[in-house]
């Protein structure tokens, strides 16, 4: 049986599982990933069944663990390593940004970084501080890196082995608040490029763009306004770096409106450069600026306070009533 | 130094843990249970026979021999003294162990060595020269820094891989990278100029202390393959403040990786001097860690060859890392860039020149009869070959491409360099038109 309803969660499980059975060079690396299966269990009983050697509970070091999966990959290992928590990362920020996005560059392209970082991001859980954050537009910025966010099951087991399969350093980010949310999930099914964009409702009136744990969102804001008479399609934009700027292009057209979100901050957020370039695409099918709905320039604040600061629906739809008014 | 006897006093203690902890580490292997109740002593004990199995159980036991070897600050190895005689281990305990791995050295690999100093020094003079030149943007020199270099470099074999710093052209030379690929960055035509797996030598790291994880992540993977080839890091008193040698040191002890960490202290990160980086010797670092370290005269290259071999044939038996702290002096600028009269005296160079690491083996080539004045001489026709070469061949480094800039950001390609690169391409090419109309 090829198809299965499975979790978030249980798919990149299950992608790692496959990944190492058809790899010898691929290991797990992390924080707790070993012994416990990782906070989230998004590595349970891969351990058990694959030994310390290749699943390694590494020291509480994120630039180490970054850091040695360079030498590593050096080495020829393919490997996928860990960041327990989004607001963890930074740490590994240098090792990430000045080593592992460059060395394919600097070496000439004698050297290839085929390292996966994934990093569960995004708030919606309640957690306590550096627990919540998104951090995807300080990767995207930086050349060398590519930067992926599957929104669902499927997504998130397909996306994965096309991460490890990519020779370049992939920075994953797994939708922390949707790791329970299920999907069927096809593991014979051939997919589609790691980094298109796909449209998952269609729609005449206005486009949404999201990725990760707002595409969920964008889709019920879709169906409320649906409700109202409007239209509204839904692009998931699935990959950051590279960002397929076509698709979004295609739905502007057939809608002339856009609206991105994300979790992220909206200053200097991946919806400023969607934003910039869908303008210089689009400008005469624009019926409106594009607008972006995010989090505030604020640090990410106390979890009693987290809905005020995330997308919501109301916010979503509130975006999508103003750029109708233009 | 008066940190020196402060950190006597917990060595015995941290040796003692270390041997615990690891004694119950093996205890799941070998069933030796009594180890971590009774500590170093347990360690000792099982020693030989774990060796062969290349468990972790031999670490602790170094690290308490080499700690209790290591009494004062100022006591380093040294096989050949500033004047050229070479040094008797008798009756020093503690550099027979170093001493035996050049036991046997013959007339001909001495003059080896000195021809590898020899040739580096040139090569650098050379370089310095042409940044002067306007050849080079910039260049930093490795002088007084050869005998760590040549004696370190010399003791990798093949198989090894070497991480260095962006001062290792010594260590360079070693591993037969042809040093007119070295200058390639410091031209400003490329950001290393060889393929790192031709050579086991990786490119020059700027950014200070990053290698050391590297270098701890390859030798991990050296010991997942079952290898038994060994990983040296370079990097200098300077990187000893960054938190990833910190975290090098640790995945090392950890994982028990075979790597040999190869700290130059040339006593100067640009203008800061020791007292700026560290409260305690810097060989000394390794005991928290669970490893040996070993001071060592930088200056003397046979005892540099030495205590390298000693670190990399016990890594290679599986016994986990070690810290070399070559201790040595940076007689030139931090680069071309740097002016030291802002921040040390003359003086102190003139002392350190006194220590100097070739005229130290050269006079004991002579004191030995091992060299006569035609090796030197052809020695010398050599250098300046070397240097003619150098010289014509940077002079003639061709500026790259302007396309160039878009290679290889990504393997697998990546849709907006793609865009970016065409775009750029129409953009230079409308200028080409403009001027061909």
């Amino acid at each position: 049986m090829a198809a299965e309803k499975m979790a978030v969660a249980k798919a990149i499980n299950e992608s790692l599982r496959r990944a190492l059975e058809s790899d010898p060079k691929v290991l797990i690396m992390g924080e707790d990933v070993g012994k416990l299966g990782g906070v989230f269990r998004v590595t349970d009983g891969l351990q058990k069944d694959f030994g310390e050697d290749r699943v390694v509970d590494t020291p509480l070091a994120e630039s180490g663990i970054v850091g040695t999966a360079i030498g590593l990959a050096l080495r020829g290992y393919r490997p996928v390593v860990e960041i327990q928590f989004d607001g963890f990362v930074f740490p590994a920020y240098d090792q990430i940004v000045t080593q592992l996005a460059k060395m394919h560059a600097r070496s000439l392209g004698k050297v290839k970084m085929p390292v996966v970082i994934r990093i569960p991001y995004g708030g919606g859980i309640g957690a306590v501080e550096h627990h919540s954050e998104s951090p995807e537009a300080l990767f995207a910025h930086v050349p060398g890196l590519k930067v992926v966010g599957p929104s669902n099951a499927a997504d998130a087991y397909w996306m994965m082995q096309q991460a490890i399969q990519s020779d370049d350093p992939v920075i994953y980010f797994e939708p922390k608040r949707r790791y329970w949310d299920k999907a069927e999930v096809d593991t014979e099914a051939i997919p589609g490029p790691l980094h298109a964009a796909r449209v998952v409702r269609e729609g005449t009136d206005l486009t949404l763009a999201a990725y990760g744990p707002m595409v969920k969102l964008c889709q019920e804001a879709a169906d409320a306004a649906a409700e109202e008479g409007r239209s509204l399609e839904v692009v998931d934009l699935r990959s950051i770096s590279p960002l397929d700027f076509d698709t979004i292009q295609a739905s502007v057209h057939r809608t002339r409106r856009l609206v991105v979100v994300h979790e992220a901050p909206v200053f200097f957020g991946s919806g400023a450069e969607i934003a910039a370039r869908i303008t210089e695409r689009c400008f005469y099918h624009l019926e409106a600026p594009v607008l972006r709905v995010g989090g505030y320039h604020a640090p990410y604040p106390p979890a009693r306070l987290e809905e005020e600061f995330l997308p919501d629906l109301d916010r979503v739809l509130d975006a999508v009533d103003r750029s109708l008014a233009y | 130094m008066t940190e020196s006897t402060a950190a006597r006093k917990p060595r015995r203690s941290a040796g003692s843990k270390a041997a615990g902890t690891t004694g119950t580490e093996a205890s799941g292997n070998t069933g030796g249970k009594a180890a971590g109740n009774t500590g170093g002593k347990a360690g000792t004990g099982t020693k030989r026979t774990t060796r062969t199995t290349g468990t972790r159980t031999t670490r602790p036991t170094r690290t308490t021999r080499a700690a209790a070897k290591k009494g004062s600050e100022t006591e380093l190895v040294q096989l050949l003294t500033p004047e050229g005689e070479r040094v008797e281990p008798t009756g020093k305990a503690a550099y027979a162990e170093y001493a035996e791995y050049v036991a046997g050295i013959t007339p001909d690999e001495l003059r080896g060595l000195y021809r590898d100093m020899v040739l580096t020094r040139r090569f650098d003079a050379e370089a310095t020269a042409l940044q002067r030149q306007g050849e080079l943007g910039l260049w930093a020199s490795l002088l007084g820094q050869e005998a760590a270099q040549i004696g370190s470099g010399r003791a990798t074999r093949e198989d090894d891989y070497v991480f260095p710093t962006y001062r290792e052209h010594g260590v360079a030379w070693c591993r037969g990278v042809d040093p007119t690929n070295l200058l390639g960055m410091f031209r400003g035509v490329n950001h290393g100029g060889w393929d790192p797996n031709s050579n086991n030598f990786h490119l020059y790291t700027i950014v200070i202390g990053s290698q050391a994880l590297h270098a701890t992540g390859y030798a991990m993977g050296v010991a997942k393959d079952g290898a038994d080839s060994g990983v040296i890091a370079y990097f200098g008193d300077g990187a000893s403040s960054q938190g990833d040698v910190s975290e090098a040191f640790n995945f090392a002890a950890v994982y028990n990786a075979p790597v040999v960490f190869f700290c130059q202290n040339n006593q100067w990160a640009i203008s800061e001097g020791n007292e700026k980086q560290t409260r305690v010797p810097l060989y000394q670092r390794a005991q928290g860690f669970g490893f040996p370290g070993v001071r060592v005269d930088g200056n003397d290259v046979l005892a540099s060859l030495a205590v390298t071999r000693w670190a990399l044939d016990r890594a290679r038996r599986g016994e986990g890392p070690a810290l070399i702290e070559a201790y040595t002096y940076r007689m030139g600028a931090h680069t071309t860039s740097d002016d030291p009269s802002r921040y040390r005296h003359d003086d102190e160079r003139a002392a350190w020149e006194a220590k100097d690491p070739i005229l130290r083996l050269r006079r004991h080539l002579e004191s030995a009869h091992h060299a006569d004045e035609g090796f030197f001489a052809e020695l010398e026709a050599e250098s300046e070959t070397l240097g003619k070469r150098v010289r014509e061949v940077v002079r003639a480094m061709p500026d790259p491409d302007r396309l160039a800039l878009f290679e290889n950001v990504y393997a697998d390609g990546h849709a907006l360099v793609d865009e970016e690169r065409a775009q750029f391409a129409a953009y230079q090419a409308s200028f080409a038109e403009a001027e061909g109309v």
